[in-house]
């Protein structure tokens, strides 16, 4: 049979599509996991956390995060007697090597680490015109990164500051919340890493979790409530100064 | 049948609108990927390719499998929260290939102040130095060993 100009064309698209899928391969899954038996959630304690920036190292190397970008960062308030309603907040290289002395030590200061507070109705699923980026059955906010079309609308939708564009990728990108270890039965790295247990892992549907234990004797904030959210991000000792 | 005869330009469209609907639903079923919409309004087999990328932090429950004896000094002393890679950095490529793959030696002199430098934003409980005043350049496990850090001679304070 002679190749003619057509032929060759339609099998190169169709071997094209075959190679695709051939290095796709076929995703690996935990056999033992079953997405609606879990709500997870975050329990982060700024009465623990010293700054160390563990977290925001433990995030970069797990999630292979491009420099100069964070899925978790530390952000470091400053609050003066004068200053309660507009704090100074400083995070250098979001805290990923610690932070100087401060230049007055007096006032309040303290230590918050931020990342995706995985609301249960965010705004960033939400304006997503693909449905690239969607709420799992388990209560994560993830990206699909082979459907993002890079058009950024989730960044600006996000109240939290959460999600960047990946300069190597083109396409929005947060925290999983470590969703390949979670599932896994691991905890996520920033916990994992965390030096004095100020952030924790939570599981809300799992009755032998320690979280229901803190929560009936501590009282927890939200970041911005006044937004709807639903953030399942719970902060321990958290000021009212914090945006 | 003559109403029927003029209405020949009415079931031409129709046919063309048939024509269309039925490209729109081939084009759907081949462009749109099985598994979207299996969990919700978007492609279901993301869920799984997420999960399945690789670990980097095996996990302080791999390290202890092996090194029992190191987890025993470290429960006594103050240093019992801290898990292994919090120092040793992520070693899933160790857990995995023990005999060949070797964590690095650390180097106490950096690492300790991580965490211990004096800072007026740290809790008032946490100890915390200013590490040229405390050691002078000297490396920490000098005097401290860092699975568990406290000297017993300084117990009996002056």
């Amino acid at each position: 049979m002679s190749m003619t100009r057509r032929h060759f064309i339609l099998l190169t698209a169709a071997a094209a599509t075959a190679w695709e899928s051939i290095l796709a391969g076929t995703p690996e899954t935990s056999p033992n996991y079953n997405a609606y038996d879990h709500w997870w959630g975050m329990l982060i304690n700024i009465e623990e956390c010293i700054g160390c920036g563990s977290c925001v190292r433990a995030c970069q190397q797990e999630n292979k995060v491009p420099d100069g970008y964070f899925r978790t960062w530390v952000e470091r308030y400053h609050v003066a007697d004068w200053t309660v309603e507009s704090p100074a907040v400083d995070s250098p290289d979001g805290g990923k090597n610690g932070f100087p002395e401060l230049k007055d030590p007096n006032g309040k200061n303290f230590f918050v680490p931020k990342l995706c507070n995985h609301c249960a109705n965010s705004p960033c699923t939400q304006v997503c015109p693909v449905g690239a980026t969607f709420d799992s059955p388990d209560g994560v906010v993830l990206i699909d990164s082979k459907y993002c079309l890079g058009c950024r609308y989730c960044i600006q939708a996000c109240p939290y500051g959460c999600r960047f564009l990946n300069p190597d990728t083109h396409t929005a990108e947060k925290c999983t919340l470590c969703y390949h270890r979670i599932t896994k039965g691991l905890t996520t790295a920033c916990c994992e890493n965390c030096p004095t247990g100020a952030r924790q892992l939570v599981d809300f549907k799992n009755p032998r979790d320690p979280v229901h234990e803190f929560l009936k004797t501590h009282s927890v904030q939200v970041l911005k409530p006044y937004m709807a959210t639903k953030a399942k991000v719970y902060y321990y000792g958290l000021d009212g100064s914090v945006r | 049948m003559k109403d029927l005869k003029d209405a020949g330009h009415l079931l031409r469209l129709a046919a063309v609108f048939v024509a269309v609907f039925l490209i729109f639903l081939l084009a759907r079923g081949s462009f749109v990927p099985k598994s979207f919409g299996r969990y919700g309004h978007f492609r279901g087999d993301a869920l799984a390719e997420i999960a399945s990328r690789p670990i980097a932090y095996a996990g302080h429950q791999a390290c202890e499998n092996c090194h029992g004896d190191v987890v025993e000094v470290k429960s006594q002393g103050k240093h019992k929260g801290v898990n292994c890679e919090s120092c040793h950095g992520p070693q899933a490529a160790h857990a995995d290939d023990p005999a060949s793959v070797q964590p690095a030696k650390l180097d106490t002199t950096s690492l300790c102040p991580r965490c211990h430098t004096a800072n007026a934003a740290k809790p008032k409980n946490f100890p915390q130095v200013s590490p040229e005043d405390h050691s002078g350049g000297q490396p920490c496990d000098t005097c401290h060993k860092p699975h568990s850090p406290a000297i017993e001679q300084a117990e009996a304070k002056p």
